[in-house]
């Protein structure tokens, strides 16, 4: 099924191709205009990474003194480096680990039990199935930084404010990740399948582990990406819970660096900005790796025909 | 691999004399579980917060006398909700964001539409590249992007005014009372135009080929197969887009904190959220930051829902 989709797409862009070079002028006019477009765009969005990645390389005193597009006499990043995880006991070493913890962790549990949950809700014909999702798409909709305020009173009453339980659980909890997982599971793990396996005597959590996720991966991974950088990218949720400079995720400890420059602390410039390069470097990976299994998701739709 | 393995077994079971399928107590109470260890947790860290908010927000805090008594906490009914419906530092960050995401929500999303459909069209290369560009914002934390568009902003720093002083022009003044705003608008549009145009692009991507042979067929244009075809069939996407950035600008609040340090103009109540978070730890006044929160979440649901409800409606469902 979807092998003759691209076969089709394939030649709707040939004929395509072939009467842009009959009819000439005005669709290569469109070509160059939207490419003009495209390239603009592209720079708006590369520009202030550029800018990072040149400032990484500057001494403050060039970070000030030079222009910002274009590198510094100076090499100085390896410098910057050594500053940057060794300053203040490597606090940046620190919160880098714990970036890590939290979104590593909260994420990959975070996939389970929301594609669990999902599989459930898309498998099984159960009471209080609808309401179930109703609460799920409802709290979609609720602005998280709501939520925060109101947890971190509970979690001090609990006792667990300032410690990593306090980021680490709420961030477990996907709403968005159990309505992917159901959406694609109805769609991908065919009804047959799970009836043959039980057929076959297997237990319903063999089934789920064994034949469900395997049909939802490219689900999974999305929900793990999507998790994953939500958590690493969260900065209301630490600062609300947490006090000790030494629980910090990077948003977190990059933006308290960010309010003590200037002054005697000019040189904590050149440490958020490489820092921030830094931080950068692991969602990158990540988003590449996301594109990649966004195609493979596209095919697997077309397994159940 | 697998797959086919199960298939095969299907097939063959169905050969064979099928065995009518056990429904046993088991069978009944495995949703439960499923769905029980997301269930707990769903209702400790979302559901329980919100109505503990409503709880608190029905509280206040009151000191006796001269105020050096120890505080005592009082119900105080609908009272908190009255103080904000009467509040002027509410309102002002309300403004801001309603005029905000006016202008900032439907230019993010034209434009994501419009390399969306760029980049699903035939005229145009390099679209792997041009994917990866426009989605790289997405992986730099909105705590990150913020410092570095502030550093754009930032006079001492910024490249953008050195280009205009080179040219003997005046700069904009980014951190300036009416221009910040649109500076922190930018800041959004940088880091989540290439988002929505990935959610576009997936839904493009899904459209049916043959639609657009035979639009060809009947003599339509690219403009014509752009607008009759592509955005009707990615409305649904569009309207996802549109729904997760009212609420992402309803909350809006990484951004004007890290521009604080470097601008005189953002209050403790530029925002809703930014009001919420100061008056409960700024001022410690949990109570009315609870009330302050729950109103914001009741205005978001509205906005979200009202759009869903009209936009639903439109297209006919």
């Amino acid at each position: 099924m979807s092998q003759t989709a691209s076969i089709a797409r394939a030649r709707v862009k040939e004929q395509a191709i072939v009467k842009a070079s009959h009819t000439g002028q005005p669709i290569k006019l469109s070509g160059i205009i939207a490419m003009i477009f495209l390239f603009i765009s592209t720079i708006y969005f590369i520009v202030p990474f550029l800018w990072l990645l040149i400032s990484s390389t500057k001494s403050t005193g060039d970070l000030f003194g030079t222009f910002g597009l274009w590198f510094a006499p100076s090499f100085n990043l390896f410098a910057n480096l050594q500053q940057l995880f060794t300053y203040d006991n490597s606090v940046y070493l620190q919160w880098l680990l714990n970036s890590l913890i939290y979104a590593g962790i909260g994420s990959i549990i975070a996939m389970f039990l929301s594609s669990l949950a999902g599989y459930a809700l898309a498998k099984y014909v159960f009471r209080g199935r609808d309401f179930i999702f109703s609460c799920v798409l409802g709290a979609i909709l609720v602005p998280t930084t709501a939520l925060a305020l109101p947890l971190y009173l509970l979690m001090s009453k609990w006792g667990l404010t300032n410690t990593y339980w306090s980021v680490l659980l709420p961030s477990i909890v996907s709403p968005f990740g159990v309505y992917l997982s159901r959406i694609y599971a109805s769609a991908s793990v065919p009804d047959e399948l799970i009836e043959a396996a039980r057929i076959d005597g297997a237990g319903e959590m063999n089934i789920f582990v064994t034949i469900a996720m395997r049909l939802m991966t490219p689900a999974l991974v999305t929900v793990l990406l999507f998790q994953f950088v939500a958590i690493w990218n969260n900065y209301f949720l630490p600062l609300v819970m947490l006090s000790n400079e030494r629980l910090f995720p990077i948003t977190l400890g990059l933006q308290t660096w960010n309010v003590t420059t200037g002054g005697v602390n000019k040189f904590l410039y050149t440490q958020i900005v490489t820092g921030a390069l830094i931080s950068s470097i692991p969602l990158i990976i990540g988003c590449i790796l996301l594109q990649r299994f966004w195609k493979g998701g596209l095919g697997v739709g077309g397994v159940k025909n | 691999m697998a797959l086919e393995n199960t298939l095969s077994s299907v097939s063959s079971i169905r050969l064979s004399k099928q065995k009518p399928p056990r429904q046993s107590a088991r069978l009944a109470a495995t949703p439960y579980l499923f769905v029980l260890p997301f269930g707990i947790l769903f209702l400790l860290f979302f559901v329980l917060p919100v109505g503990y908010a409503i709880y608190q927000s029905l509280f206040r805090s009151q000191r006796s006398g001269l105020g050096l008594g120890p505080a005592t906490i009082a119900f105080n009914g609908l009272g908190n909700y009255g103080d904000v419906i009467h509040d002027p530092k509410f309102y002002e960050g309300i403004g801001h964001v309603l005029l905000y995401g006016v202008v900032q929500v439907p230019v993010m999303l034209c434009f994501a539409l419009i390399l969306a459909l760029l980049l699903d069209s035939t005229i145009v290369r390099f679209k792997a590249f041009f994917r990866l560009a426009f989605f790289l914002p997405y992986a730099i934390p909105g705590i990150v992007a913020a410092l570095l568009w502030g550093y754009f902003y930032d006079p001492e720093l910024s490249p953008i005014v050195a280009i205009f002083n080179a040219l003997h022009l005046n700069a904009p003044n980014f951190l300036g009372p009416q221009d910040i705003l649109w500076s922190i608008a930018n800041i959004a549009t940088w880091a989540w135009t290439g988002y929505n145009m990935l959610i576009i692009f997936a839904a493009l991507q899904a459209i049916s080929p043959e639609l657009y042979e035979a639009a060809r067929m009947d003599g339509g244009s690219g403009w014509h197969i752009a607008w009759y075809i592509k955005i009707p069939l990615v409305a649904p996407a569009l309207i996802l887009t549109c729904v997760f950035s009212i609420i992402g600008t309803a909350q809006l609040f990484n951004e004007p904190v890290v521009l604080t340090p470097i601008s005189n103009n953002i209050s403790t109540s530029y925002t809703p959220n930014l009001y919420a978070y100061y008056t409960a730890f700024g001022t410690n006044n949990y109570y009315y930051a609870a009330a302050l929160a729950v109103v914001l979440a009741v205005v978001t649901a509205i906005l979200s829902f009202g759009f869903l409800r009209v936009t639903q409606r439109q297209a006919g469902v």
